[in-house]
């Protein structure tokens, strides 16, 4: 009998977690598929409107601003087509940074401003020592001033 | 050589908690899973062979004595 | 009797009472590899891998990490076949070997997302989101406890055995979809530093440590795969003659 019971209880389990993994499937991945979208998709009124949703993209150059307040932070998200300015209130991860990939999420007001609620970095799959990383950043300064 | 010192290797530039704390959790699984194993061996070995001598020593027959709880 | 209906079995090795002492003598020689690799690795990981300029030291996890991650998916793509295998062949060997090789996948599967846990709270600046990758690695991790408990939990073993194959040929469809999810749709998960279809995006040194930890990952698979599936072939042979020769030889000492 307390074989048959955990037996049992094993199905039940296997059961509810196989509902579970049905159940993530069609909620999280109907809504969340797409983790973000891209500011060019939210100027042609694709992104959803009136509810929270994702804007990913990079931090526009120059673009960051801190209030006085030290809390709030002004910046802009771009996919190099469109610009959207965000407007956030809160600390930031340690890789956000400009020119660098970030996903914000929040509520898009009426004025164009994006009003966020969490900031997230998101970073990139290239993995290079600090030296690399600076040649690439002078060759590429370099090969900008030979094209101007 | 990435460290000066030993304490410098241990504080892992400030992410000591994210970047030790993946290593002793999966070291920690894999001892554990391989003492499962070698458990898992043994009890099986000894259940096994208290079936085959409740058989009758020779074991050959088909009759099913029953098997103490499966696992 | 026996013998004359093993007889029909087309690959020797795929005897029980071959396979059973092949495995014995095979796993260790395994879990040495597995042993100097992760030390090699680690040594590549920690000592001779530089800093990353992005991440700072942060990004040594990836050395567990991916690993573990293609490891889970790996994994579960063997049980699919071995599954199909007995479906098809009707050779339950098949089918106690994929059952073997459920909870090590499991494991490097839990490790593939506790790490990336630890390593996406730093850089991302959250531990957990819903992304398409992480939610379909979630997805595995279930795949991994249904098979566990449905194959434990049956105990007829061929109903336990069908059961389980068709929870591991159903769930694969799952691991093409982690593995592209970061190209089919937005993700928060990078993309791939490593993949057959472009020169990977690591410095070499990273690259080394990553690979010859995935290399022990592979060792120790195998090895811990093979000591775990021993004891599972005696259970379901033990109405034989070689499986009693075997337990009054082995079981008989301490």
């Amino acid at each position: 009998m307390k074989a048959r019971s955990k037996r049992l209880m094993l199905v039940g389990g296997g059961v509810a977690l196989l509902a579970a993994a049905v159940a993530l499937v069609l909620s999280a991945f109907q809504q969340n598929l797409v983790f973000f979208h891209t500011p060019t998709e939210v100027m042609e009124g694709k992104a959803p409107t009136g509810k929270t949703f994702r804007i990913g993209g990079l931090v526009e150059d120059g673009s960051i601003q801190r209030e006085a307040d030290g809390l709030t932070v002004r910046f802009a998200i771009t996919d190099t087509a469109k610009v959207i300015p965000v407007s956030y209130r809160g600390t930031l991860p340690d890789l956000f940074k400009e020119g660098k990939g970030a996903v914000v999420q929040g509520t898009l007001g009426p004025d164009g401003q994006f009003r966020a609620t969490e900031v997230l970095a998101k970073h990139d799959e290239n993995y290079m020592p600090p030296e690399a990383a600076h040649a690439l950043e002078q060759a590429h300064k370099a090969g900008m001033t030979v094209s101007q | 050589m990435q460290w000066e010192s030993w304490s410098q290797f241990w504080h892992m530039g400030g992410a000591a908690v994210f970047v030790w704390g993946s290593y002793a959790v999966t070291f920690g699984l894999v001892v554990l899973e391989l003492v499962l194993v070698a458990q898992r061996r043994k009890e099986t070995l000894k259940r096994l062979l208290r079936w085959r001598r409740a058989l009758g020593k020779d074991g050959s027959g088909r009759q099913s004595a029953p098997l103490e709880s499966e696992q | 009797m026996n013998s004359s209906q093993r007889g029909f079995r087309i690959f020797r090795f795929a005897a029980p009472q071959v396979f059973y002492p092949l495995a014995g003598r095979l796993a260790p020689w395994f879990a040495a590899a597995a042993v100097a690799l992760t030390l090699v690795g680690l040594w590549l990981g920690f000592v001779v891998a530089p800093t990353d300029a992005t991440q700072g030291e942060v990004y040594r996890v990836i050395f567990i990490h991916v690993p573990a991650a293609w490891m889970s998916m790996f994994i579960y793509l063997v049980m699919a076949f071995w599954s199909a295998v007995g479906l098809v062949m009707n050779t339950r060997l098949s089918f106690v070997m994929s059952q073997a090789l459920a909870p090590t996948g499991a494991i490097f599967c839990f490790v593939a997302l506790w790490t990336g846990a630890l390593w996406g709270k730093p850089t991302w600046g959250a531990y957990w989101v819903w992304d398409a990758r992480l939610t379909s690695q979630l997805l595995l991790l279930f795949l991994y406890f249904g098979f566990i408990a449905l194959t434990r939990a049956i105990e007829d073993p061929r109903r336990a055995d069908r059961a389980g194959a068709i929870i591991a040929l159903v769930g694969a469809v799952n691991v093409p979809i982690i593995y592209f999810s970061v190209k089919w749709w937005n993700t928060l998960h990078q993309g791939a530093s490593v993949s057959l279809t472009k020169a990977p995006s690591m410095a070499t040194t990273m690259l080394a440590g990553m690979l010859v930890m995935a290399f022990a990952a592979w060792a120790y698979t195998l090895a811990v795969t093979l000591w775990r599936v021993r004891p599972m072939i005696l259970e379901r042979e033990r109405h034989t003659e070689w499986v009693g020769e075997v337990l009054e030889r082995e079981g008989g000492r301490k």
